[in-house]
């Protein structure tokens, strides 16, 4: 609204609403209601314990202030970072559909090099996000017609020919929470994010990475990528690659190229093809190391 | 009337408080580490800077920015504008009072012109550059401005503008001077040199635009008095330059403009001419007749106020086997404004750095429609610092020599360019004093010779290197009948500790002790003082106030004279000096009068002086220079080429150093943004548009806490026997040569050459 992308008529101030729990059900899921706020999650010892890839996820990203102030609703809809999103006098399908895409010929280091579209190269910049794709959380929301849940993959979308259209969010509904489901082994889990800086800086690159290693063998892996894509990108072809295979590097290292055979770069971002996967590699080296065997 | 008593109360007098530290009664106050005056206001939040200032019945200013590079507003339709709630004006080129084209900054200071570009401010219809100010919208509260500024209709015709450094690169011109200095330099005959010399080094380096963020947008509140007087509270870093350029503009006499600024939120250069808003702001005040207030956002000082320019430097080095350098070309090309003349002096290291007989020392600038480029620490020496000694150590590696010992072959007797003597030049000694607290001797000379992990760890070391400059000033000082004394100069307190420096200097000189002695600054009604530019403003000041302490002393002695019983009588000015509160004889013996005593037995309740010191001749006649020598590690992650400082030091020699407290924060501050500089920071500058894509905290990256090691800070005090108290100014040298040793180290860590800057992870995957 600062920037004048949003001209709402009315505003309604939904941090009142009552969605401020964090509990674990009786099936074993954690429910984290939309209102919590950022902080409160990451800090809380049941995610610690359980789900560490969020709590780090979490703390890696903004700063202190803002995660105090940002609630998990908030944060699955930020906007993308794309520098002429926010620019009045730029090009932006984002923001005035049809107007073009100044980012695809412009700078473009932040960039999307996995399912981008003509239209829009954007990413989403969520930290939390990745984390929660990797954990395979599901969105509670709720509207006109009732309520219903939407699995964390298909809640953001891919930009397509709609690029202003980022989630599959219904104008009428609300984020009431997230729900985790219970998965053991992502106890061996792990957030790492690349950046220009050492903090309060968006990824270049991140990874929310959990892995289960029996017998030598690769049982139980989730791999989300973050920042080089319009939603969090779940790395599906490389968790699958690596079922069953030994935790090797060389492994890795050719499920990462296999995920990563379908980005294309631009001309400032091509490197992020070469960063993503060095940082598959490296994460599950560490969750390989750090006791993903048992 | 309310605005007098609020003039009066602008004007910082500091007298350190009850409690203050107990050092400040011993005599020899000048390189004591006395903490800043200011703190407690400053923590207390009371300090003002200019936009705290009260002032009756306020309105607020917005401004409408141009969304198109070069052309023609065809239409600007206010009308819904000027009819939103509060709205009381919209001011474009249509209906504002006439003002002449500003005078731009002048390095001489004859014109007394001190604005950042001499383009029109809203008096016609042309666009010349991305993002100038069209509109300025007036109302009630600022939400109310800002949110009419977004009702403004315009209508334009655009034209090709110019605006892409790589294209204008091959009609690159050389400008007439380079900061008053020869575009070129020529001794000897470098080209044959280096093509005859038995090792050479020969690179392009380019650094990037990069923006001022200090942490004060620009931001001024402009008052038209009842009779046609101007106030203005604005954070400039020349006071004078202002009053007199909007004397100009507005066809006032100087007296009748005023400029009040106690405390600038940083500067850093970027607030060294005046830019367009200071006078939109006069101009807003003027057309309400009410007083304006008109705060600059954080993306509004990108589009408003203009950064470092970008350059693209050739750095070529020949050498006999031995290390000794036969020649040394430093060539390259900045880019200007069409509306300013500021090439960025990036070749004057190389004028005075090292001993070569052969130099060739030349820049070039290309003119776009952009805004006006401008000083930002170190302008030029910081870039041009970064491809030298980046060459040097290129050349080092390439002879199988220590970089620190290639310096030391090449250190000159004399100045290489001017041929004059050094006034001070210590630089192998800060390389030596440095070299041995940081343990330089321990680094592996090949890269990749030390590890931690997946980290690659290496050392740099580069040059650091300032001009000294001094310039006329004018000091006022005031002693009073009650043992008190005022010092006033129209200075600039942007955090670097300029009034307590002052009240030390002060004191010493007038033998009185630190709380008698108070110091007012930061208002254009006090003596005349120069820009806080080029790290001048401290040594100035301190010239002046000499001047005006031996006039003020021998007015003393003559009013003491004029008493028989005065001890002081039968003395001439040669034979006392200032101690004890008053004037004493130099010998052992008791015989003086304190200044209270004076005053008294002549009937008077104050006596005041004012005096300016004189001119700089002594830059004539030495060459003279701060130098440093920058150690750095780094580590840089072997998985993904993310890079970050862990450890430095800083060795300088810039003469005395008066506060060590202000001093080292001053050279740390330095560090602190070459690190910046080196690593994190870019201005996205799209150059289809001319138009900056970053313009925010968020995406403009200054380095974050975690980015900063601990800064170990040395000096060797040795004073500069043609300075004031032998000090020169610090505030710039810091940041020179940083850029260049984190590239340095880099390589020593990784094998790898960056020669553009910023080093960021893509470059070293
Ligand atoms: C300088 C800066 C740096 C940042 N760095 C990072 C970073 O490194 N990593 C990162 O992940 N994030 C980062 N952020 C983003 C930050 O985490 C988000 O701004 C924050 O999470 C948003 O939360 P909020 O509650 O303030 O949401 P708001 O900004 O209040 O809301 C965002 C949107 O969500 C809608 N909304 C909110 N709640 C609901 C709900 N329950 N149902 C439906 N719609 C809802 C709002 O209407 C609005 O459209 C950064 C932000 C800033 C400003
Ligand atoms: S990448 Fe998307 S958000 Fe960015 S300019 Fe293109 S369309 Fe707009």
């Amino acid at each position: 609204m600062r920037e004048n992308i949003e001209q709402p008529e009315a505003l309604v101030d939904v941090t009142g609403l009552p969605f401020t729990q964090i509990e674990e059900l009786s099936n074993g899921s954690i429910y984290i209601g939309a209102t919590v706020k950022n902080t409160e999650v990451a800090n809380h010892r049941i995610i610690r314990e359980r789900y560490p890839v969020l709590a780090q996820a979490i703390l890696s990203g903004a700063s202190g202030q803002i995660r105090n102030m940002a609630t998990v609703g908030g944060n699955l809809l930020q906007r993308t970072r794309c520098y002429y999103f926010y620019d009045e006098a730029a090009g932006c399908n984002k923001r005035h559909a049809n107007s073009g895409c100044d980012a695809i010929d412009g700078f473009n280091r932040i960039h999307a090099i996995l399912g981008a579209s003509d239209a829009c190269i954007a990413t989403h910049p969520s930290d939390m996000c990745v984390a929660l794709a990797a954990l395979d959380a599901r969105v509670c929301v709720e509207g006109k017609n009732g309520a219903r849940e939407i699995a964390f993959n298909d809640f953001h979308r891919l930009p397509g020919n709609t690029p202003q259209i980022e989630t599959d969010l219904q104008a009428d509904e609300l984020i009431m929470a997230i729900e985790i489901p219970q998965t053991e082994f992502v106890a061996n889990s792990l957030y790492r994010k690349v950046r220009d800086r050492s903090s309060y800086a968006f990824a270049l690159v991140s990874i929310a990475a959990a892995l289960e290693i029996q017998n030598g063998k690769i049982v139980n892996i989730r791999i989300a990528l973050g920042s080089v894509a319009h939603k969090p990108w779940r790395a599906f072809e490389a968790e699958r690659a690596l079922i069953g295979a030994a935790a090797t590097k060389e492994n890795f290292s050719r499920a990462a190229d296999q995920e990563l055979k379908q980005a294309k770069g631009f001309a400032h971002n091509m490197f992020k093809i070469e960063l993503a996967k060095r940082t598959i590699v490296s994460a599950l080296n560490n969750l390989a190391e750090s006791g993903g065997a048992r | 009337m309310n605005n007098v008593r609020t003039i009066q109360e602008t004007v910082v007098r500091f007298a350190p408080g009850k409690d203050h530290d107990s050092l400040m009664h011993k005599p020899g106050y000048a390189g004591k580490p006395f903490s800043r005056v200011d703190a407690n206001l400053k923590v207390k939040g009371e300090a003002l800077f200019s936009a705290d200032f009260k002032v009756e019945n306020p309105a607020f200013a917005a401004l409408v920015y141009s969304t198109i590079t070069k052309g023609r507003i065809t239409t600007i339709d206010t009308s819904e504008a000027a009819s939103s709630s509060g709205v009381l004006a919209v001011i474009t080129h249509e209906n504002a009072p006439k003002i002449p084209t500003p005078p731009v900054f002048d390095p001489t200071g004859e014109s007394k012109g001190t604005a950042a570009s001499d383009s029109p401010v809203l008096q016609d219809n042309r666009i010349y550059r991305d993002s100038q100010p069209i509109a300025i919208v007036i109302a009630a509260t600022l939400d109310q401005a800002e949110y009419a500024g977004t009702l403004v209709k315009v209508d334009y015709e655009t034209e090709i503008a110019t605006v892409s450094f790589a294209a204008c690169k091959p009609e690159a011109v050389t400008p007439s001077d380079v900061l008053g200095e020869e575009p070129e330099v020529k001794i000897g005959n470098a080209g044959t040199a280096f093509s005859e010399a038995e090792a050479t080094t020969d690179n392009i380096y380019r650094t990037p635009r990069y923006n001022h963020n200090a942490i004060e947008p620009h931001a001024t509140i402009a008052v038209w008095n009842e009779d046609d007087s101007l106030l203005v509270y604005d954070p400039p870093q020349n006071l004078y330059g202002v009053k007199h350029t909007l004397a100009i503009l507005f066809g006032l006499a100087p007296e009748k403009v005023r400029v009040v600024s106690p405390f600038v939120g940083g500067g850093f250069g970027g607030k060294g001419t005046l830019w367009d808003n200071t006078m939109l702001c006069v101009i807003a005040a003027k057309t309400v007749k009410r007083p304006i207030k008109l705060v600059i956002s954080r993306a509004g000082v990108f589009r408003l106020a203009g950064g470092r320019t970008l350059s693209e430097q050739r750095v070529a080095l020949g050498a006999k086997k031995d290390g000794r350098l036969t020649a040394l070309i430093h060539s390259g090309i900045t880019a200007m404004s069409k509306h300013n003349n500021f090439p960025e002096q990036f070749t004057f290291p190389a004028r005075h750095l090292y001993s070569p007989k052969n130099i060739f020392a030349g820049q070039k600038v290309v003119k776009l429609d952009t805004i006006a480029n401008t000083f930002m620490r170190a302008p030029g020496e910081s870039i041009g610092a970064f491809a030298l000694e980046l060459a040097m150590d290129e050349l080092a590696y390439s002879l199988k020599m220590d970089p620190i010992e290639l310096r030391r072959i090449n250190e000159p007797k004399t100045d290489p360019a001017k041929n004059t003597a050094f006034s001070s030049r210590h630089l192998i000694e800060a390389y030596t004093l440095g070299a041995e607290k940081f343990n330089w001797q321990k680094r592996h000379a090949e890269p990749r010779g030390q590890r931690d992990g997946k980290w690659l760890v290496g050392q740099g070391v580069a040059t650091a290197y300032y001009p000294v400059l001094r310039l006329p000033a004018t000091a006022g000082i005031r002693i009073n009948a009650d043992g008190t004394a005022f010092v006033k100069a129209a200075a600039h307190e942007m955090g670097m500790g300029t009034a307590t420096v002052q009240i030390q200097h002060a004191a010493e000189k007038l033998g009185l002790p630190l709380d008698k002695v108070s110091f007012q600054y930061g208002d254009s009604d006090l003596p005349e003082s120069p820009i806080a530019g080029g790290s001048n403003q401290t040594v100035s000041i301190v010239a002046s106030v000499t001047a005006a302490a031996e006039k003020i002393h021998k007015e003393l002695l003559a009013l003491a004279g004029r008493n028989a019983d005065s001890p002081l009588s039968n003395l001439t000015y040669e034979q006392i000096e200032a101690r004890n509160n008053g004037l004493f004889s130099k010998t052992d013996a008791p015989e003086g009068e304190t200044y209270m005593s004076i005053l008294k037995h002549a009937g008077k309740d104050h006596i005041k002086v004012n005096a300016s010191s004189e001119m700089p001749t002594e830059l004539k006649q030495y060459s003279m220079h701060s130098y440093g020598a920058q150690f750095c590690e780094v580590r840089v992650n072997e998985e993904t080429g993310e890079t970050r400082v862990s450890r430095w030091l800083g060795s300088f020699d810039c003469g005395i150093i008066l506060n060590p407290k202000t001093a080292i924060s001053q050279f740390r501050g330095g560090i602190i943004m070459g690190i910046g500089m080196a690593l994190t920071e870019e201005t996205l500058f799209d150059e289809r548009k001319g138009r900056i894509m970053n313009p925010s905290l968020a995406e403009y990256h200054i380095p974050v806490n975690l980015d900063v090691p601990y800064i170990d800070i040395i000096y060797n005090n040795i004073p500069d026997a043609h300075t004031p108290i032998g000090a020169h100014g610090i505030g710039e040298i810091g940041i020179t040569g940083v850029a260049a040793a984190i590239a340095n180290a880099v390589f020593n860590a990784t094998g790898k050459r960056v020669r553009d800057l910023p080093i960021t992870l893509d470059k070293l995957l």
